[in-house]
């Protein structure tokens, strides 16, 4: 049975007196790969944002509506906790340029302070490692710093960061748009693996990719969500004239 | 000649004085202060009698003397410096009171240094001489910790600007990171900005170190000048000293032959030295940091 794991109602958020996302409705299912695309400044990113409160670091910031995580507020509850359950890479890989591979995987636990066995966080590097497909390239070199790998591979540690706290949903913000078509399409490949055992919702400009990745797809325009659909019934038959404006290039 | 040459004729020429004016004061201090070096040889850096009256020059009590006015100044003020930095670089980087107190910060390195000297007496010597003498040690007032006291709040400016610029250089994403994984900002400044900014902030107590280290006429006015130095713990610390700087600034109109000139302006080659290198080390780890 599929049950929703994220869903909004009437959710809007601000920076300042900038209304940027505008009664945003909507769920999303469990193990599915959702691609929210729009315009450069149509809200998607800052809608990403608000579901893991990423959003309110940013001074002046404001959200208001509903937003939850299986029935839990996500406004009601711990933002710490929230950002434990709903994990996020970002535009630009950021390993931690301080610590070596090794750390930046179990950054989640270290940064936490949490006191683990040595033996469970070996298990825990390896094992999210392996699932972002990045275990047989750096196996050999876990303690080496986590910045001299390649652009790809960064990210790629990135998500096996994300994935190392085990969180129930994980938030993709533009993840391939710093990277060259090669290290793109590993980060892609690794999205139909994650599904199995994630939620993925994945900010993306790149209309080719959200029809390549997504099952469901959102498109976002003027802060609004215009339309949320199967993939592929959104590329082939939209049902608004704003979202068949958008992928047939009458806009960007 | 057209003016575009003289013009830029002229920039370089006020360039080069620059230059030729610092390696001037250094010709000098090395020229005058050869007499010195003649009779006392290396024996100067570490005699521990500096008497004018036999002609017997010792900087080690003095050498002392500085660096642990220096060093007790540089460990009060650390505390300051980081807390201002991280305050400012970090937590309230905008508005009001962020205004005023970056403001404040900017007016004690503006003060000039006799005004502290006034103060250190007038308000900080009663205070010390109270606790000296419920601790039992001899109430003099004056001394090291009074001046290390006041030298601390003079340098707390020099690490404390230069630390708020380098906080506000940490890459946001590294902090979002960061906050992305569940760290509260405690952690991420523990786990973020203090790695990233380290060196960079180390470079700004150097630099504060080298303003210690010269600073003279606060320094003077509390050290309590006395040219031998204590024998025990306590006196070191609470007993009066007195630092090369204060030495050169009390003695060098009292110095009636060559012998006893040229020992103080041996003493000042040596400050000369001890404070540019550590401003290079400093100036070359910022370069590094604001390079990467």
């Amino acid at each position: 049975m599929e049950h929703t794991v994220v869903s909004a109602s009437k959710f809007n958020a601000w920076f300042g007196d900038n209304h940027v996302v505008k009664d945003v409705s909507i769920g999303i299912e469990k193990n599915q790969v959702i691609a929210v695309m729009g315009p450069s400044g149509c809200g998607k990113t800052t809608f990403l944002r608000c579901i893991n409160r990423m959003h309110e670091l940013i001074p002046g910031a404001t959200a208001k509506g509903s937003l939850k995580l299986y029935d839990d507020e996500v406004y009601n509850m711990n933002p710490i906790y929230v950002r434990y359950k709903i994990g996020m890479v970002f535009q630009r890989p950021n390993p931690f340029p301080n610590l070596s591979i090794y750390d930046n995987v179990v950054a989640g636990y270290k940064l936490n302070g949490l006191k683990m066995a040595k033996a469970d966080l070996d298990n825990i590097v390896e094992k999210s490692l392996t699932s972002a497909a990045l275990w047989k390239e750096v196996k050999d070199s876990l303690h080496k710093k986590g910045t001299f790998l390649s652009g790809g591979q960064q990210q790629r540690l990135c998500i096996a960061r994300a994935i190392a706290m085990e969180p129930e949903v994980i938030l993709f913000d533009e993840p391939t748009s710093a990277l060259d078509p090669i290290s793109t399409s590993s980060v892609e490949q690794l999205f139909h693996e994650l599904k199995e055992n994630y939620t993925l919702i994945i900010v993306t400009h790149n209309m080719q990719q959200a029809a390549r990745v997504s099952d469901k797809t959102a498109f976002f325009y003027l802060g609004e969500l215009v339309e949320f659909d199967n993939t592929k019934q959104m590329f082939t038959a939209p049902s608004d004239i704003r979202t068949q404006n958008y992928i047939t290039g009458r806009f960007s | 000649m057209k003016w575009e040459t003289i013009f830029r004729r002229l920039l370089i020429f006020m360039g080069v004085v620059l230059v030729l004016i610092v390696v001037g004061i250094l010709i000098t201090l090395i020229k005058e202060s050869i007499p010195s070096v003649k009779s006392s040889g290396f024996g100067f850096l570490w005699s521990k009698v500096w008497d004018p009256v036999q002609n017997i020059y010792g900087a080690y009590p003095f050498l002392i003397g500085t660096l642990l006015t220096s060093f007790i100044a540089l460990l009060l003020s650390i505390p300051f410096s980081y807390a201002v930095s991280i305050y400012l670089g970090e937590y309230n980087p905008k508005g009001w009171l962020s205004n005023l107190l970056k403001n404040s910060i900017e007016l004690i390195a503006a003060v000039p240094s006799i005004i502290y000297g006034f103060w250190g007496l007038f308000v900080l010597v009663p205070i010390i001489r109270q606790i000296e003498t419920k601790i039992g040690v001899a109430p003099y007032g004056i001394g090291v910790l009074t001046a290390s006291l006041v030298l601390a709040v003079m340098i707390i400016p020099y690490a404390a600007s230069l630390g708020i610029t380098l906080i506000r250089m940490v890459p946001s994403a590294l902090k979002e990171g960061a906050y992305a994984l569940g760290a509260t900002r405690f952690e991420v400044i523990r786990s973020v900005v203090m790695p990233y900014t380290r060196t960079g902030l180390f470079a700004g107590v150097l630099l504060s170190l080298g303003r210690a280290l010269g600073e003279t006429m606060a320094v003077t006015m509390l050290i309590g000048n006395t040219p031998t130095l204590a024998h025990n713990f306590k006196d070191l610390i609470f007993g009066p000293s007195n630092t090369m700087a204060s030495v050169i600034a009390n003695e060098f109109t009292e110095a009636d032959h060559e012998q006893y000139l040229s020992a103080l302006v041996e003493l000042g080659l040596v400050l000369f030295f001890v404070t540019v290198i550590i401003n290079l080390i400093g100036k070359r780890i910022i370069t590094r940091f604001t390079n990467n």
